[in-house]
């Protein structure tokens, strides 16, 4: 395709807003329970974050990595592929990141988390909380049904978003190849919502933005 | 502009006019038992197709969701109904292609199908392959009419779809674009391939084809199909902000999809408008703009200084 130029953001929108958030609503109905055991997961994750050791990091690094797995099979490569044909695209780039999680953090144990008092720290933690509790409350309250909530753990926003936060939390080197696809996902949503006139468009790319900026400000900092 | 801004008495008037002289016009299916549809024939056979189709970009692309699935196909349902025939798909739009099979198979094959898909692949290779993937989505013998969509790959893929034409697996050839791509491109192909349609992006605000592309398909006995009639909408948001005029009875219009739609499929060279919904009340609405009368040249000029002045 030609004159790449003259297309715009809504000439590769392939569905409506109506579609979109029905997919979230049916998925959701389709996986019942397993909302239950990825909050469980995530608030396994906080709970570690307060006993540092050895296996911390590699056990928060696999949880991590279960996560970005089934969403890509589960959401992106059987459910948003049916009305996207760009998701197994999405597919690969999550199990990439999972694969990325398993080898930098568990097979490599490079990844140790902490909660520190610092701007990141207090970012990092915040951003985490806010996916695990405020960002499934977001559709909802802007008025879509409850039933198309976007939890962590299968949804992939939430998942992006609190992967970055923890990864924020993590102490020593950043983890850059590891904040890379998660940042390119919230651009992805970020991009998406807009196009489809979602008040929410920004929440996600501001995660990322934040995350990045701390990260980068933190690098600056440890040299 | 705000979506429900106050009215003025003299607007409030006018639509309450336009709203009483809509309540006499009848409903599409209603009128398709009482009188022909508007039609308009292909240069290239003299075979008759209805002005009004139905588009299937993002409205259709439903998934799996059999609900909204239901929804479409009561959508097609209306559409036959009301005397459509033209359904138009790709490829590129998603599930679209299977929510229509899906849809065909649920209304038992309506005779007045007139079905329209496109190629659209880099691979030349690989054209028929995608094709036969298509053809069994919507579950038809073959294909009415296929287009290059977006001209990908157009020279490779004319080819093809010449050489299944001239086998009697293809009745119809076509190239597309929209929102005013590749013009010169299209003028080329027009004038140098037999080809029996060409789909561009035309209506009361983008007019660039009245210039060059209309009269070429005029010249050259070539069906002109328009997308894009609503520009996905945001026309008709915009305009329906507006009371419709009174004079718009004058044409049969009882809203403003038919206001749109019959400035469209008045022009001479177009042969058919395909606007795309997820919604039986817009079915309707778009497929009364099939029936009664067109606008002459006068009056089209009225509506583009009308809608240009809202």
């Amino acid at each position: 395709m030609s004159e790449w130029w003259s297309y715009g953001l809504s000439d590769f929108l392939l569905f409506s807003p109506r579609t979109y958030y029905r997919l979230f609503e049916l998925y959701n109905a389709a996986i019942w329970p397993a909302q239950i055991l990825s909050i469980s997961v995530g608030i396994v994750m906080l709970m570690l974050l307060r006993r540092p050791g050895p296996r911390q990091g590699r056990l928060i690094a696999a949880l991590l990595a279960l996560c970005w797995l089934w969403v890509a099979i589960a959401f992106h490569f059987e459910r948003y592929a049916t009305i996207n044909w760009t998701a197994p695209y999405f597919a690969a780039g999550f199990a990439v990141e999972a694969a990325l999680l398993l080898w930098l953090g568990v097979i490599h144990g490079r990844l140790r988390f902490g909660l520190d008092a610092n701007p990141a720290g207090v970012v990092g933690f915040a951003i985490v909380l806010f996916a695990l509790a405020v960002q499934p409350l977001i559709g909802p309250l802007l008025g879509r049904d409850w039933r198309q909530v976007e939890i962590f753990g299968v949804a992939p926003d939430p998942t992006a978003v609190a992967t970055l936060g923890m990864l924020l939390l993590a102490t020593g080197s950043t983890a850059w190849e590891l904040l890379v696809l998660p940042a390119l996902w919230c651009a992805v949503a970020g991009a998406t919502l807009w196009t489809m006139q979602a008040p929410d468009f920004w929440i996600a790319p501001l995660a990322a933005f934040l995350v990045l900026a701390l990260a980068a400000h933190g690098s600056q900092l440890r040299r | 502009m705000q979506r429900h801004r106050a009215m003025s008495r003299r607007a409030l008037l006018g639509g309450l006019a336009a709203a009483g002289a809509a309540a006499l016009i009848p409903a599409p299916a209603a009128r398709a038992q009482q009188e022909p549809i508007l039609a308009r024939q292909i240069p290239s056979t003299g075979e008759e197709l209805p002005v009004i189709g139905l588009g299937s970009w993002i409205t259709f692309n439903v998934g799996e969701d059999v609900v909204a699935r239901d929804a479409c196909a009561k959508v097609m349902g209306d559409f036959f109904e009301a005397g459509g025939g033209m359904i138009d798909s790709s490829p590129m739009y998603g599930s679209s292609q299977a929510v229509i099979g899906y849809g065909l198979a649920k209304l038992g094959m309506p005779a007045g199908l007139f079905s329209a898909d496109k190629v659209w692949i880099s691979s030349s290779e690989r054209g028929p392959e995608q094709i036969e993937a298509s053809r069994s989505l919507w579950g038809v013998q073959r294909f009415d009419l296929l287009q290059v969509h977006n001209l990908l790959s157009w020279e490779a893929h004319l080819q093809t779809l010449f050489a299944m034409k001239a086998e009697g697996r293809l009745r119809y050839v076509g190239i597309t674009t929209s929102d005013g791509r590749r013009h010169a491109e299209i003028e080329k192909v027009m004038a140098g391939h037999p080809i029996d349609f060409v789909q561009v992006t035309y209506n009361v605000v983008d007019r660039e084809v009245e210039a060059r592309i209309l009269p070429l398909a005029e010249e050259r006995g070539i069906a002109v199909i328009v997308n894009r009639p609503f520009r996905q909408g945001a026309l008709i948001d915009a305009v329906e902000e507006h009371p419709l005029p009174v004079w718009a009875a004058e044409i049969g219009c009882a809203n403003w999809a038919q206001f749109l739609l019959k400035f469209i499929v008045a022009h001479s060279a177009v042969t058919c408008a395909i606007p795309a919904t997820s919604s039986v009340a817009h079915v309707r609405e778009n497929m009364g703009a099939a029936y009664g009368i067109l606008p002459d040249a006068v009056m089209r000029r009225r509506m583009v200084e009308h809608v240009a002045a809202l």
